[in-house]
């Protein structure tokens, strides 16, 4: 069971070989025998995950299971799940019980899915590195010494280190790609709009946007059949016909147009990383893709521009955080304005700080016009470059990160290097656009490496073709840190 | 431009969070590394681009003017810091 895709355990469970209340057991004792190495859970609660696989079983019993039924998932703790902690890694909502669930919850429970436990993560999904969280650090399960990546660091190394067989994340400037690459698995963040944020703990509303961790593609198209969907309760939720994201999975690859952006090639790219790239686009090429070369000359700009808009954002979507109506209230305090200040500064962590007052800074008088409106504008150029790159290809690919997994504590001093780490992943957020990272070997110190897919607006369907393919022909994506997975 | 401790304790008040005169140095020291890196915008002419404020261009969604939710204060209230008939309670505000 350690190393089954939802598919066959789907499969097991329909055949009824095992039951639900089983596979939920099974996940739960490695999630409570590995708890304190990878650190890489919140929040565990077992009685209530096996009263959703009882009732999961009786649903499979009836003949009314669905591919997720019984499925034990692990969920970042940014999503609400009624009675369950929903703490965003926070002090500030460290009891914070959720009173309903997030849309993405919701559809899980209709189809069935079980509720493995909450995972750890950055504080309010600020950070690359999960060291930002208020309970502590994830460790990376291929070396405990290094990072899981950030910020939904926890539900990464949950599906790396075999203790959920998938997980579900958010992705704001590559929080689910970044760890994804980092931990050897597959993550996928869809279209901006395409899954729901209702429930989903905010952070930059314009850019934020769930999705799924798996072992394979297949996977994770099982996975986001579930997530997307309209939800009106959403205001920039999409109205779109439903679709099925596992259709084109066994397409042939035949004459697919691959887009190289010089960008992601140049200096700043580490050797080790560059090696498993290439020879990952080399298999593409071998199964009928045409690569061409295509610029993108204004992505250098996007990790300053985000780190204008995405704390703008923050700022305002965590004034809510005022210590009266829910969450953390400081103890002692001497009049209103003065509990508003030591409650905020005593509940948010020092990046969480860092953020806002940036935010609050580049859209304060004065600076408004210099800061935020240059920001979107150079935005509109960073995602018009797309525009024109897709012109020539089908999909582009490239490193999802610039180094492999970095260790504890190498970065945590310094906020601009932590940014720049991920200097692939945030163009794609702000111009919206679907992208996935998938396993492609690994590097100098035997952290994996991950190949970065980046599709058109809607194109999850074809980069997950792609992906599907890639994995019939190639391993990396089942390989597991041996170490931890012979423990618990 | 130059970050001053002033801004951050300008900052700091707006955004509502207390930054100990320790502290004010060291956040100083970081905003200022990080607007570096911001500055690198400036580059850029921009002049005629209009601002991108979203990812997808579409007007926001209207609705008809009904009540929609039900009644929940009780369930929203009892995860509340501190509450009284059905108020949230602080400390007086006007004498």
């Amino acid at each position: 069971m350690l190393n089954f895709t939802v598919k066959q355990l789907a499969a097991d469970l329909a055949a009824r070989r095992v039951s639900s209340v089983e596979v939920t057991q099974y996940f739960i004792k490695r999630i409570n025998a590995l708890g304190k190495t990878l650190n890489a859970f919140i929040s565990v609660d077992e009685v209530q995950s096996l009263a959703s696989a009882r009732a999961a079983d009786q649903l499979i019993a009836a003949g009314k299971g669905g591919p997720l039924t019984g499925i034990p998932l692990a969920h970042k703790d940014i999503f609400c799940a009624k009675g369950w902690l929903a703490t965003c890694g926070s002090k500030m909502l460290s009891n914070f019980v959720a009173p309903y669930d997030a849309h993405v919850i919701e559809r899980f429970n209709q189809a069935g899915a079980v509720i493995a436990g909450k995972t750890n993560m950055d504080e309010f999904a600020m950070g690359s590195s999960n060291e930002t969280s208020f309970y502590g650090p994830v460790k990376n399960p291929w070396d405990t010494a290094a990072v899981p990546g950030g910020s939904s660091g926890g539900s990464a190394a949950a599906v790396a280190a075999r203790l959920a067989p998938a997980a579900t994340g958010t992705d704001t400037g590559g929080s689910i790609r970044q760890p994804a690459a980092f931990t050897g698995v597959c993550g996928l963040k869809p279209t901006y709009g395409v899954v729901s944020r209702y429930g989903m703990i905010a952070f930059a509303s314009s850019l934020d946007q769930g999705g799924p961790f798996a072992k394979t593609a297949e996977d994770l198209a099982l996975m986001l059949n579930v997530m997307a969907g309209f939800d009106a309760r959403d205001s920039t939720s999409l109205q779109r016909e439903p679709e099925d994201y596992t259709r084109d999975l066994a397409q042939p690859l035949q004459g697919l147009r691959i887009g190289l952006p010089t960008e992601f090639f140049a200096a700043g790219l580490a050797s080790d990383v560059a090696r498993a790239v290439e020879a990952a686009i080399a298999e593409f090429r071998r199964l009928g893709c045409e690569t061409v070369e295509v610029r993108l000359p204004n992505m250098r700009l996007s990790v300053p521009v985000y780190y204008v808009l995405a704390p703008a954002e923050a700022s305002s979507n965590l004034a809510r955080f005022d210590g009266v109506r829910y969450g953390y209230r400081a103890p002692e305090y001497s009049d209103l304005l003065d509990l508003y200040c030591k409650t905020r500064a005593q509940g948010f962590g020092a990046e969480v700080k860092r953020r806002i007052l940036i935010g609050t800074y580049v859209l304060s008088h004065g600076y408004y016009d210099a800061y935020y409106i240059k920001a979107q504008k150079l935005r509109r150029l960073i995602a018009q470059d797309f525009v024109e790159a897709f012109k020539r290809c089908d999909l582009i690919m490239g490193p999802t990160t610039p180094t492999t997994a970095f260790n504890l504590g190498e970065k945590a001093g310094d906020p601009v290097q932590m940014y720049l780490s991920d200097i692939y992943t945030i163009a794609v957020n702000l111009a919206g656009l679907p992208g996935m990272s998938i396993p492609a070997g690994f590097g100098a110190t035997s952290h994996p490496v991950g190949l970065q897919l980046i599709g058109n607006y809607f194109g999850e369907a074809k980069m997950l073709n792609a992906a599907h393919r890639y994995q019939q022909v190639t391993d990396w994506h089942m390989r597991m840190p041996e170490g931890i997975c012979s423990e618990g | 431009m130059a970050l001053t401790l002033d801004d951050v304790n300008r900052i700091a008040h707006l955004a509502r969070i207390e930054v100990e005169p320790r502290e004010a140095e060291r956040v100083l020291t970081q905003l200022t590394g990080i607007f570096r890196l911001i500055e690198e915008m400036q580059a850029v002419n921009t002049d005629g681009i209009e601002p991108m404020s979203h990812a997808q261009d579409v007007m926001l969604r209207l609705r008809e003017d009904g009540v929609t939710g039900s009644d929940q204060h009780a369930l929203f209230q009892a995860i509340a810091p501190q509450v009284e008939a059905c108020l949230y309670l602080v400390l007086k505000v006007i004498e």
